[in-house]
């Protein structure tokens, strides 16, 4: 069963990679990402909203897709909501699998379909006041890697 | 009542995060709101929700008693 979850309070990112690693002796390789809150361009705050009848449902489709497509024996999807300050964490996602490839893959599937696919809304502050963050053509070519 | 929700930019555009209306034909709830921001949720990029569950076309959606309609501008999580 994957680890679906959206926080809404600071969560800790090394307890919960240790806590995944602990849960999954058998497998050879652990793939983590953590997103944080960058300390650039003046940004003070960060916000990512949340829509409640629909972030945690989508979350936890994806990572059905996700073990689906990539044998993975463990997953982790942990995504923030509410107000954060640079240093904190957004987003977490491990995957755990025999081989490495497999956790590689698992990953940045799951990240690259949460960045432009879940329901998260994202604006900044910095001193002009607050800003939403309209997604980057970037994302939707990551995305179309995937076919 | 029914209720509207509006997510990311369209809740500054709004004034508020969710506004009750009254039950009926989308079309109707739509007209009886400020021009500006009708044109701002009908925008080819909004998305919209019936409790929940994307919809594919607003056409003939009536709002009952309840029912929650929300709209989704393009997303940005991570």
């Amino acid at each position: 069963m994957p680890d679906v979850r959206l926080a809404l309070e600071a969560f800790d990112p090394a307890a919960e990679i240790a806590a995944f690693t602990a849960r999954y002796p058998n497998a050879g390789g652990i793939v983590t990402f953590l997103g944080q809150v960058r300390d650039s361009g003046g940004v003070e705050a960060l916000e990512l909203q949340h829509y409640a009848p629909m972030t945690l449902p989508g979350m936890e489709e994806l990572a059905r897709v996700t073990q689906v497509r990539w044998p993975v024996e463990g997953l982790l999807i942990l995504h923030r909501s509410g107000v954060m300050v640079p240093g904190d964490a957004i987003v977490l996602v491990c995957a755990a699998a025999r081989h490495r490839r497999d956790a590689f893959a698992a990953a940045d599937f799951a990240m690259d379909h949460l960045k432009s696919e879940s329901w998260f809304w994202k604006r900044e502050k910095t001193a002009k006041g607050w800003r939403w963050i309209e997604p980057r053509p970037e994302d939707r070519e990551d995305l179309s890697r995937w076919g | 009542m029914a209720k509207l929700v509006f997510m990311g930019r369209l809740e500054d555009a709004a004034g508020t995060g969710e506004m009750s209306v009254a039950p009926g034909p989308i079309e109707m709830i739509l007209a009886a709101l400020d021009p500006a921001l009708a044109v701002q949720l009908l925008g080819e990029k909004v998305r919209m929700a019936l409790n929940g569950a994307l919809l594919t076309d607003m056409g003939g959606v009536v709002l009952a008693e309840g029912d929650e309609l929300a709209f989704l501008p393009p997303v940005s999580g991570g």
